[in-house]
C-alpha cells in the first residue's frame, strides 16, 4: 500500500568515515547494473534490521552523490547519540558487504528548473540533497550559489570538496568563529528570478522563510525540506477503526511503525512529516497531539482531527483513528 | 461582467492588492487604472515610494492621468502600446532583484503580454497579482497561419493576417499570451456563418 516505495536490493560497497560525527555510505544494485535515475533533492528510505526476520526500522536519507551516476548511490549520516538509533545503527553495524534494502528514490526538494539563478542555503547535514542538486545544476551550466553554515571547521561536511569543486559559488560560514549569513542583504542581492532552497535545522528553515517571505520573495520561490526524526515518548494507546484493532505505541517506536507492528498496512513515503502520505484522520480524542510534522497546517494541528504517524505523538486518555 | 473559468487553460483573474516587496511594478492599460486606485486605499504609507507605475491609456485619454500621478509613484511611463512598452518593461526585469512585485490590472491582451514577458524572467505566473478592467477584447492567434490579431471582440473573426474566419476559443496560451483562433468553416469557405460582437 506504499505508493513509491518499491524496493530496491543493495549492497554495501564503502563506509567511509566523513568526520566524528558523519559517515557516508555507498550502496550498489546486488544483482548487478544500474540503479534507478534520480533528481538533486531526491531521497531514498533505508531499512534498518537488527537481526534477520526483525522488524525493520525505516529513515530517510538524501541523496548526495552526482545524478549523473547511478552505478551507485551514496548517502551521508550524521550520527544522533540521543535519537532512536538509525543513525547509530548505520554508523555501528553497517559493513562493506552488508545486503540491505532501500526504496526508490522519491524526490520531494525538486529544483524548479526554470529559475534563472538557484540559491541555496544548508545548515550542517541539511547539505546532502545540495552536493546532488549542485552536481546535477554544474553537469547543465546551471546558475547556482550555496551558502554552508556549521558549527565548527572540522565539522564542515564536504565544505572543502564543495569549495574545491566550485570555488567562488560556495561561500562557508563557521559559526564558532561568528560567521553569519547576512541574510537580508543577500536575498535583496538576488536577481529577479531567483529560486531558493534551505535544508537544515528547524530554527533555520523558519529564519529564512520568514525573511524571505517578508523581503517580498513569492512562496512558490521558496523550498526547504528538513526530514523529522520520529520523537521517543511515553507509550499510549490508539484504536484503529478501520481494521478494528488496538494497538500500544512503545517508548521508541513511531505510531505508524506501531500501526505497520499490528498488521496494518497504511500508506507511506518519506517518513519525516513532509510527503504528506500517511495524513490520518481522527474520528475522536482526548488528550494532547505532539505534532511534529511539516506537512499539516497550524489550523489543521490545532483541529485535532488530523495526525501524520509518522513522526507525532499523543499523550493522553484515549485516540481512535479512521485506520 | 466577471469572467467565467470555462476550460482549465482560460485565465482568471484576481483583486489587486499590496504584496510585501522592495519594488513594486504596475502594469495597466485604460480601466486598469481603477484596480491601482484601489488598491491605493488599502496601501500602507509611502507603498508608492518604491513603485512604477506604466500606464497605457489607450481609449481612456488623460481620464485617470491625474488620479495615478496624484499617487507619487516613485516612476511613471505613459505609452501608446503594450507592444511599445514590452523593451522597457524586459530592461527592467533584466536588471530587477528580488523583491519586485508585479501588478498587472486592465485588458486580457495588456496582462498577458506583460505576464508573457515576466514568465521569460522567470517570475512564476501564481506569484503575479492580476486583475481583469475594462474590454474584453481577445488576443487572438490563428493556428493556421500563427498570425496573432489584437483586441478582436466579435465570434467569429476574420484572421488579420490569412483571412481565414476563426471560431474564438476559450483555450488559453501563457506562452503566447493568445486565445486560440481556428476555423470555423474549414470544410466549405463559402459558408456564411453570422457575426456577432461578444467580447465587448
Amino acid at each position: 500500500m506504499s505508493a513509491g516505495t518499491t524496493k530496491l536490493d543493495v549492497t554495501v560497497a564503502d563506509v567511509v568515515p566523513v568526520n566524528e560525527l558523519v559517515t557516508r555510505f555507498h550502496f550498489r544494485p546486488t544483482n548487478g547494473g544500474h540503479l534507478p535515475t534520480f533528481s538533486g533533492g531526491a531521497h531514498v528510505v533505508v531499512e534498518m534490521r537488527e537481526h534477520e526476520g526483525a522488524t525493520p526500522r525505516l529513515n530517510p536519507y538524501s541523496l548526495m552523490s552526482s545524478p549523473l551516476n547511478t552505478a551507485e548511490y551514496t548517502i551521508s549520516v550524521r550520527r544522533d547519540d540521543v535519537g532512536r538509533g538509525g543513525s547509530l545503527f548505520m554508523h555501528r553495524q553497517v559493513k562493506p558487504g552488508d545486503r540491505m534494502v532501500i526504496s526508490y528514490p522519491v524526490n520531494l526538494f525538486s529544483l524548479d528548473l526554470r529559475a534563472k539563478k538557484h540559491l541555496m542555503i544548508a545548515g550542517g547535514i541539511g547539505i546532502t540533497p545540495f552536493m546532488a542538486q549542485t552536481a546535477q545544476l554544474a553537469s547543465s551550466s546551471g546558475n547556482f550559489e550555496l551558502h554552508y553554515a556549521c558549527r565548527t571547521a572540522s565539522l564542515f561536511t564536504y565544505g572543502d570538496v564543495l569549495a574545491e569543486r566550485y570555488g567562488k559559488r560556495i561561500h562557508l560560514y563557521h559559526d564558532d568563529r561568528g560567521e553569519k549569513i547576512e541574510l537580508a542583504r543577500l536575498l535583496a542581492s538576488q536577481p529577479l528570478g531567483t529560486h531558493l532552497y534551505i535544508c537544515g535545522p528547524a530554527p533555520m528553515i523558519d529564519w529564512v522563510r520568514n525573511t524571505a517571505a517578508a523581503s517580498g520573495w513569492p512562496s512558490e520561490t521558496v523550498h526547504y525540506e528538513h526530514f523529522s526524526a520520529p520523537k521517543p515518548g511515553l507509550p499510549f494507546d490508539v484504536t484503529l477503526a478501520v481494521s478494528d484493532k488496538k494497538i500500544r505505541v512503545g517508548e521508541q517506536q513511531s505510531l505508524l511503525e506501531a500501526i505497520e507492528a499490528a498488521g496494518v498496512d497504511p500508506p507511506y513515503l518519506c517518513r519525516g512529516g513532509v510527503c504528506g502520505q500517511c495524513e490520518t484522520n481522527v474520528i475522536s480524542s482526548d488528550g494532547k497531539f505532539l505534532h511534529n510534522d511539516h506537512w499539516l497546517s497550524e489550523e489543521e494541528h490545532r483541529s485535532g482531527k488530523k495526525i501524520m504517524p509518522c513522526v507525532s505523538r499523543f499523550e493522553g486518555r484515549s485516540l481512535v483513528l479512521e485506520r | 461582467m466577471p469572467i467565467e473559468p470555462t476550460i482549465k487553460s482560460r485565465p482568471v483573474y484576481g483583486t489587486l492588492s499590496p504584496q510585501p516587496g522592495t519594488d513594486h511594478l504596475f502594469i495597466a492599460d485604460a480601466e486598469g487604472a481603477e484596480a491601482i486606485l484601489d488598491l491605493a486605499k488599502s496601501a500602507p504609507p509611502g507603498f508608492f515610494d518604491a513603485a512604477e507605475i506604466v500606464f497605457i491609456p489607450r481609449a481612456s485619454g488623460d481620464g485617470y492621468l491625474a488620479a495615478l500621478h496624484a499617487l507619487k509613484p516613485a516612476r511613471f511611463y505613459e505609452g501608446p502600446s503594450i507592444g511599445a512598452a514590452l523593451p522597457r518593461l524586459k530592461q527592467t526585469f533584466a536588471t530587477a532583484h528580488m523583491g519586485l512585485r508585479l501588478y498587472l490590472s486592465g485588458t486580457e491582451g495588456l496582462i498577458g503580454q506583460a505576464m508573457q514577458a515576466a514568465l521569460d524572467a522567470g517570475i512564476d505566473h501564481s506569484s503575479i497579482q492580476t486583475e481583469h478592467r475594462g474590454s474584453l477584447a481577445r488576443r487572438v492567434q490563428c493556428v493556421h497561419c500563427k498570425g496573432v490579431t489584437e483586441d478582436v471582440t466579435t465570434q467569429p473573426v476574420t484572421c488579420s493576417h490569412c483571412g481565414l474566419l476563426l471560431l474564438v476559443r476559450d483555450h488559453y496560451s501563457r506562452r503566447l499570451a493568445a486565445f486560440q483562433g481556428v476555423c470555423i468553416n474549414a470544410e466549405d469557405q463559402s459558408e456564411k456563418v453570422p457575426v456577432e460582437e461578444v467580447f465587448r
